[in-house]
């Protein structure tokens, strides 16, 4: 077994260090050692976005990425979304039209969909259903999910 | 009466039935906080990776731990041997057979369970799991259910070879489960023998899987000092879960706590107890330290409660006018290795008998035999009540077989079968009582909405020009469901009733806290029950917190699952309230010094019938009901319990349509417009049951367009990752329009049937309509599922179709 190697990065704001083998996978040191549980595992090999984190401002599945190559990032989960006491427009637009059910895919649809909006803020409707391509649901159909991130969209740009 | 706009606004407080609330549970999953199985982290707890076999069957000649144990953080391998003294390595299955925990001496299927490797952490233990060393003999497997019953077929179970029968009746061959009948053979081969017109087709219900996005899994923690063991676990099914682990175990069901936790989907796919979480639970008493276990996806897909597998046929009997005369459904049904299919005891083929849908047909027979094969066992209902999916797929398409064989459309011929509104409640021929519906009226109103004279006028034209690029194809669905098992009379799982219950208390200041048997997997229950409670006791619906899925505080009941919600337990909770009603009134009698007779109801207080300023609101009343001012002899407190027993089970139905362009050159079919109208009865929180037909139809879609679980000759799995396994994506799932009646159930307190299956029973069967009658004046009478545009360019081709 490989040394285990130091790595700091910036956790939704806030610097942090871990000790990892070079092979541990960015997930399951957010989930076990860094007690951020928001992103979820759902396949592994990079298909449902369910671990989708926010990495140097870019949506990457925390599945496929090793925690060394994150030595020295930025990193933004789901957890670091509510800023001040107040939920992101896309937590609450899911909220309120309904884009969430058993809420496992939240997280990371939602993690998504931030960056989506900082890279296209007036996204048409086949712009979100492709860009929110990467992630699976398999309760709502999307129907609300597209709903949700168009409302966040309209608030965003009104604010 | 009460000034109306004062009314209206304390009904408003309410935010009771019938109102689109928000969701309660959706705080914590916006924000990342939900509690998932794998988020749960004990003091000392070990992880548990599977050894699981490389073939479909083969004897295990032996097993070396060795290098395994040598391997750092290796705590233990755990082998069949080591479950023996303690009784654990086979476990009795819910459909009356027996199951492997950890292989015994061979395995039957690729990927089953042999050894479980317990170490410090997932990746020490994955490591262990990859230098557990088995010697394996390999057998020839059987993969095709045809070949199951052959006279030279290897024998797979061996254990039971000599068992005569495994829980439903005489076996014929040591690859043989059961075969079950239902109707009238006689009479419908009579029909059948005077009958103007028959036809008969084949039609599958390929393997699929559930797939939900959160894999099984569980971490079980036995205290050795209490001799007290906790679970938590993905389980639609707490309560019979904790039942099965105390006939296992012999630990007291009192000493058992199976905790349901927050479950990230489940659709059928995490009603059984699996060989991972018994081997979990034996690790945690051996070791006495908790363990986790996780599936992998492709543990997940693999192994673990496979769907449908029906090989079936259909053939009907009408006349020329096409009214139908009789029905004859068979189907060979594939169960795996092992029979844990998930049944009510006396149903072993579920509610198949649901198969002649919505229409009067007299004289009927079905039968179902099932088969022993070298793949997974399962047999699930994949977000449906017990195999109705195959049922009401197989009269769905059978009813367009029958218009194409007699010239008549697929709406016209629906409409000269269906159950009439006046005829119910109609008892079918397999002696379901249909209790209530209005199917006309809901296919004429599709019909008007999605000008279905103007579609089929657009597609005769299309088929009359060759020039066309695309096949156009309409499809129709006028389904009935089966659902909310059910009365205990016929409904059971291992002997415990499918009643379902509710215990609701109300605190001095009017907060309630109701518990139920029930498990939510995202359906929103801790909204809707709340809102139920909200109309029935006139509190705020903001004010009621509903727990489920821990079984040391919810009351005992089967679960969810068949959508048996709010058909069973919603009607718990209502009953529930109205206890705690009846006796709230008897204290608002005794405050206003009146008799109950003069006491009327209104919203959220009794009011002195005819003296509107006499009244005591439920908020009082709350509070008086916990102090001494009360009538002679009655306890303090407002608290009630139910075990609701349903007289019947409930009879959704909906009339669905699918428009497709079938590209002729590529076979990518594209669905253009998809109209759902479903009839649940009673509507209690309209977002959330669109919420669930959006949900529905996305799976419809996903198993007619693309699921299949796909094997070569020797059993190895073809596709058991997301890189294989069809989930459609946004951009690939259709937009949803949806509509609704209203036919309340006659015999539930609330007039509610229960919804989240219906868009996918009615759903697969719209969509592979309309597949196939985009081929119908092509002489093309059936295409089996999945519709994927390689299977779909194959018929175009043998057609000529996309010859340029």
């Amino acid at each position: 077994m490989a040394t285990a190697k130091k790595v700091s990065f910036k956790l939704n704001g806030k610097p942090v260090e871990v000790t990892v083998e070079p092979r541990e996978l960015l997930i399951h040191t957010l989930r076990e050692k860094l007690a951020h549980t928001g992103p979820h595992i759902g396949c592994e090999t990079s298909h449902c976005g369910a671990c989708t984190v926010d990495l140097n401002e870019m949506s990457v599945k925390a599945c496929t990425v090793l925690t060394v190559q994150c030595d020295g990032a930025e990193m933004t989960t789901v957890e670091g979304m509510e800023q001040g006491g107040a939920l992101h427009a896309l937590q609450q637009a899911f909220h309120e039209e309904h884009g969430l059910q058993c809420g496992y895919c939240t997280p990371g649809m939602i993690t998504r969909a931030y960056r989506l909006l900082k890279e296209n803020p007036n996204p048409s409707e086949q712009d979100i259903r492709s860009g929110i391509s990467g992630n699976l649901c398999r309760c709502t159909g999307y129907q609300n999910i597209v709903k949700a991130v168009q409302s966040a969209a309209k608030k965003l740009a009104a604010a | 009466m009460g000034d109306m706009s004062d009314v209206k606004e304390r009904e408003d407080k309410l935010q009771g039935m019938g109102t689109s609330l928000l969701r309660k549970e959706d705080a914590r999953f916006i924000r990342g906080q939900g509690s998932y199985v794998d988020d749960i982290k004990l003091p000392g707890m070990l992880f548990g990776a599977i050894v699981r076999s490389p073939f479909a069957h083969a004897r295990i000649k032996g097993i070396d731990k060795a290098k395994a144990l040598a391997c750092p953080g290796v705590v233990a391998v755990l082998t069949a041997d080591d479950l023996k003294p303690v009784n654990l390595h086979w476990m009795p299955t819910l459909g009356g057979d027996v199951q492997a925990v950890l292989a015994d001496k061979k395995v039957c299927f690729q990927y089953q369970e042999v050894a479980m490797v317990l170490a410090s952490d997932r990746y020490a233990a994955y490591d262990g799991a990859g230098l557990v060393e088995v010697d394996y003999e390999e057998l020839p497997a059987i993969v095709d259910p045809k070949k199951s019953m052959a006279p030279d077929a290897p024998i797979i179970r061996e254990d039971i070879e000599d068992k005569k029968e495994v829980g439903h009746g005489p076996r014929t061959h040591p690859n043989h489960i059961f075969t079950w009948e239902a109707g009238d053979k006689a009479a419908a081969d009579a029909a059948f023998k005077s009958a103007e017109v028959t036809v008969r087709e084949e039609i599958l219900n390929p393997r699929v899987h559930p797939c939900p996005l959160e894999t099984c899994g569980c971490v079980a923690s036995f205290d050795k000092a209490t001799g007290y063991l906790t679970v938590y676990m993905t389980s639609q099914a707490p309560h019979l879960v904790r039942t099965v682990l105390a006939m296992l175990s012999g630990i007291a069901e009192s000493k058992i706590r199976v905790v349901g936790g927050d479950i990230g989907g489940g659709f059928g796919n995490k009603v059984p107890v699996y060989p991972g979480y018994v081997v979990a639970i034996v690790a945690s008493i051996v070791t006495g330290v908790p363990i986790k276990w996780i599936e992998s996806r492709i543990d997940n897909i693999s192994t673990t409660g496979f769907a449908r597998d029906y090989h079936g046929v259909g053939e009907l009997a009408a006349d020329k006018d096409g009214r139908i005369k009789g029905l004859r459904f068979t189907a060979l049904a594939d169960h795996g290795a092992f029979n844990s299919h998930v049944s009510a005891t006396k149903f072993p083929a579920g509610l198949f008998s649901i198969c002649t849908g919505s229409y009067a047909i007299p004289n009927a027979y079905a039968r179902v035999d099932a088969v022993y094969t070298n793949k997974a066992p399962g047999g699930v209902a994949y977000r449906c009540s017990l195999r109705v999916t195959e049922a009401i797929y197989l009269i769905e398409r059978m009813m367009d077989v029958l218009a194409l064989k007699l010239g008549l459309d697929k709406a016209e011929i629906r409409r000269r079968n269906f159950v009439k509104s006046e005829q119910f409640p109609y008892t079918t021929a397999f002696g379901w009582t249909l209790d209530s519906g209005a199917y006309h009226t809901a296919l004429d109103k599709v019909l008007k909405a999605v000008d279905y004279e103007g579609l089929r006028k657009e597609q005769a034209q299309k088929r009359a020009d060759p020039k066309s690029p695309t096949l156009m194809g309409i499809g129709i669905s006028t389904f009935t469901e089966i659902v909310g098992a059910g009365p205990t009379k016929v409904c059971d799982i291992l002997g415990v009733g499918l009643f379902d219950s509710c215990e609701i208390r109300v605190h001095p200041t009017g907060g309630v806290i109701a518990r139920l048997g029930t498990m939510s997997q995202g359906q929103g229950h801790a909204t809707t029950y709340a809102q139920i409670i909200a109309t029935e006791l006139g509190l705020p619906a903001s004010d009621i917190v509903v727990e489920e899925g821990d079984t040391d505080k919810a009351p005992y009941g089967a679960g969810t699952w068949g959508s048996r919600s709010t058909p069973v337990s919603g009607a718990a909770t209502a009953m529930a309230a109205r206890k705690i009603k009846e006796k709230a009134k008897k204290i608002a009698a005794h405050l206003l010094e009146v008799s109950e007779g003069d006491l009327e109801w209104e919203i959220d207080r009794f009011k002195v019938k005819g003296d509107p300023s006499q009244a005591k609101t439920m908020k009082e009343i709350c509070m008086v009901a916990h102090t001494g001012n009360l009538p002679a002899g009655m306890e303090q407190g407002l608290n009630a319990v139910t075990y609701y027993d349903p007289p019947n089970l409930t009879f959704p139905f909906g009339a669905y349509l699918c428009v497709v362009d079938v590209d002729k050159f590529t076979g990518e079919v594209k669905v253009r417009r998809f109209y759902a109208l479903d009839d649940c009865g009673t509507r209690i929180n309209p977002m959330i049951i669109e919420g669930q037909i959006h949900g529905g139809l996305t799976e419809a879609f996903a198993v007619a367009m693309g699921q299949q679980i796909p094997f070569d000759e020797n059993g190895n799995h073809l596709g058991n990752s997301l890189m294989d396994y069809f989930l459609p994506t946004a951009v690939e799932t259709p937009k949803w329009e949806t509509d609704h009646t209203v036919t309340q159930c006659p015999h539930h307190p609330l007039g509610a049937k229960g919804v989240a299956e219906s868009p996918h029973v009615g759903g697969i069967p719209c969509f592979s309509n309309a597949v196939i009658d985009a081929f119908a004046h092509l002489g093309v009478t059936h295409m089996d599922m999945p519709h994927s545009a390689w299977r779909v360019w194959q018929q175009c081709s043998a057609l000529g179709v996309n010859k340029r």
